[in-house]
């Protein structure tokens, strides 16, 4: 019974964390939009336009929902939930602190992969159902890119996961830290099992995967439909992509997803890459940070930290550079992320038979 | 040639992150002189450029092309106004005075009573003609320029201080003078 309540309150708790962290991050992404711009951004509602976005999701909520006449109604209907749930579900098996994850298995990396390329089955119906030019050639686009760019991110994914030898993501996370049982070595050479924070991230423990991890933000900038990636939503050329027929709730829904998918791939780069709900603070002889900032409530911090600060670099990204042709797109993808990332994989190799065996 | 490529991307897009990250943290500041025609209003390049406008003005010249304003005191009802008006939005009514009514701050003499001197600022194009032709310079520009409004009427200002019953009573002042110079014509 206390099970079954737990695993209705889990998810509660996921949706209120993501739905708040969206109304939080668009307030954000604005105001930097603003900043970068030289403008202030949102002013009027609430002091500093505080207010802004919880007035916008009301404003949504309010909204009839439309259905255009020619469009195929039940394809229409359930491609926001498709999109939302496929994200939404990928919040599962990531974890937040030791041992505080929502579902901890053994194939937690590989069901978030499997999960995540459901989001753009969805998309795909969202194009298809909205019977529209500009929605078909967005999520056209999206599709394209979307299978495109999870081979990079698939590959360097295997690069971190044959140094880990675990597709568990709390292990993985655990791995990373003062708590680990194994030996960690800062670029295969120091021993810093003790000294842990920064030194123990899986970035540092081989050379080559800080080239990974670039490798794996591009692609999942480009896998969450983002500037300089955001070709299927292309507001110049393509209205809305394939949310152009969408309004109201059901707009709210693919948007939610939208940001829910940057939270996400921030916070899967967060485990796999920079030491997940670990401390970047080491122990320095008797001063021991590690030490003091670890725990159930330091690692939610931590995790919530360092994947905020990642999505701050998506959205200082997205208001700088130029959105990429699509030719220029798949060639970055094909020729020089795939390449790059077989080769990071085929180190990997090398690295753990000759290095840590 | 893919090398090149990919590195000169990446050092490009380098370059543009540090340039957006300065504007970042350059929004601490904003430009404080809002008056370009101070000195050092050029010297303040970085900030945030915004003015929030209904709470902060920013300073324009006294005299430049805003909302027209009359002096009725000065009008002598020439009509020269709404004939350069390149379109029509000055409405001018006239009544003949059987004797001179008086002079202008200027001293040309009245002899046209303003009945209707209507201005719609919905229609009216900035121009500033009306003003270049008046000879007595009752009509001119202000430095008024917000005076938005929820209806469209609202924006048809009369600028006539004359009642009803005024206008009435000059036009009756007026029939009864033709009609006396029209009785002594046929004597």
């Amino acid at each position: 019974m206390l099970d079954t309540i737990l695993h209705i309150l889990v998810p509660i708790a996921i949706f209120t964390f993501i739905a708040a962290f969206t109304l939080f991050a668009v307030y954000a992404e604005r105001k930097i939009a603003g900043f970068v711009q030289d403008r202030l951004g949102p002013m009027e509602t609430g002091k500093y336009g505080s207010l802004q976005t919880i007035a916008d999701i009301l404003k949504l909520l309010q909204k009839e929902l439309i259905t255009p006449s020619s469009a195929d109604k039940i394809l229409f209907r359930i491609a926001p939930i498709i999109i939302f749930v496929a994200v939404f579900t990928g919040f599962a098996v990531i974890p937040w602190a030791k041992d505080f994850i929502p579902a901890n298995t053994h194939t937690g990396l590989f069901f978030i992969m499997a999960i995540i390329s459901i989001d753009a089955l969805g998309i795909l119906m969202a194009g298809w159902g909205s019977n529209n030019k500009y929605s078909l050639l967005g999520s056209m686009r999206a599709i394209a890119q979307m299978v495109s760019y999870e081979i990079p991110v698939g590959l360097s994914l295997i690069a971190v996961v044959m140094l880990t030898q675990t597709l568990n993501l709390n292990e993985i996370a655990i791995g990373q830290g003062i708590l680990t049982d194994g030996s960690i070595k800062f670029m295969g050479i120091w021993e810093v099992n003790e000294i842990g924070g920064l030194f123990a991230w899986n970035i540092f423990q081989a050379p080559h995967l800080v080239i990974t991890y670039i490798i794996f933000f591009i692609a999942t900038l480009a896998e969450c439909n983002r500037a300089p990636f955001d070709i299927p939503e292309a507001e110049s050329e393509l209205v809305g992509g394939f949310h152009t027929e969408y309004g109201g709730i059901q707009f709210a829904f693919i948007f939610l997803a939208e940001y829910a998918m940057m939270f996400l791939v921030s916070m899967l780069g967060v485990v796999l890459f920079l030491g997940g709900w670990n401390t970047p603070l080491p122990n320095i002889g008797a001063i021991r940070l590690a030490d003091w900032t670890t725990g159930l409530a330091w690692g939610i911090f931590w995790t919530l930290a360092k994947s905020l600060f990642i999505v701050g670099i998506q959205m200082w990204i997205r208001w700088t550079l130029p959105r990429l042709r699509a030719d220029q797109l798949m060639s970055l993808c094909w020729k020089v992320l795939t390449p790059l990332a077989f080769l990071c994989m085929a180190i990997s190799a090398i690295w753990r038979i000759l290095v840590i065996a | 040639m893919i090398f090149k490529t990919a590195s000169h991307a990446f050092r490009t897009a380098i370059k543009g992150l540090s340039l957006t990250v300065r504007h970042l943290f350059g929004a601490r500041r904003s430009r404080t002189e809002l008056n370009i025609k101070k000195d050092n209003y050029f010297e303040q390049q970085d900030g945030v450029v915004t003015v929030q406008y209904p709470r902060e003005k920013m300073p324009i010249p006294e005299v430049a092309r805003y909302q027209l304003q009359v002096d009725i005191e000065d009008c002598i009802v020439c009509d020269l106004c709404a004939k350069a008006c390149p379109v029509d939005c000055i409405e001018i009514e006239a009544i003949k005075s059987p004797e001179a009514i008086g002079k202008t701050s200027d001293g040309s003499v009245k002899r046209l009573y303003p009945a209707k001197f209507n201005i719609d600022m919905a229609k009216c194009m900035y121009c500033g003609l009306c003003t270049v032709v008046c000879p007595t310079e009752c009509i001119t520009m202000t430095n008024e320029y917000d005076r938005s409004s929820q209806k469209l009427t609202d924006l048809i200002y009369g600028f006539s201080d004359m009642t009803d019953s005024e206008v009435a009573q000059r036009k009756a002042e007026w029939t009864k003078f033709q009609a006396e110079k029209e009785a002594a014509k046929q004597k």
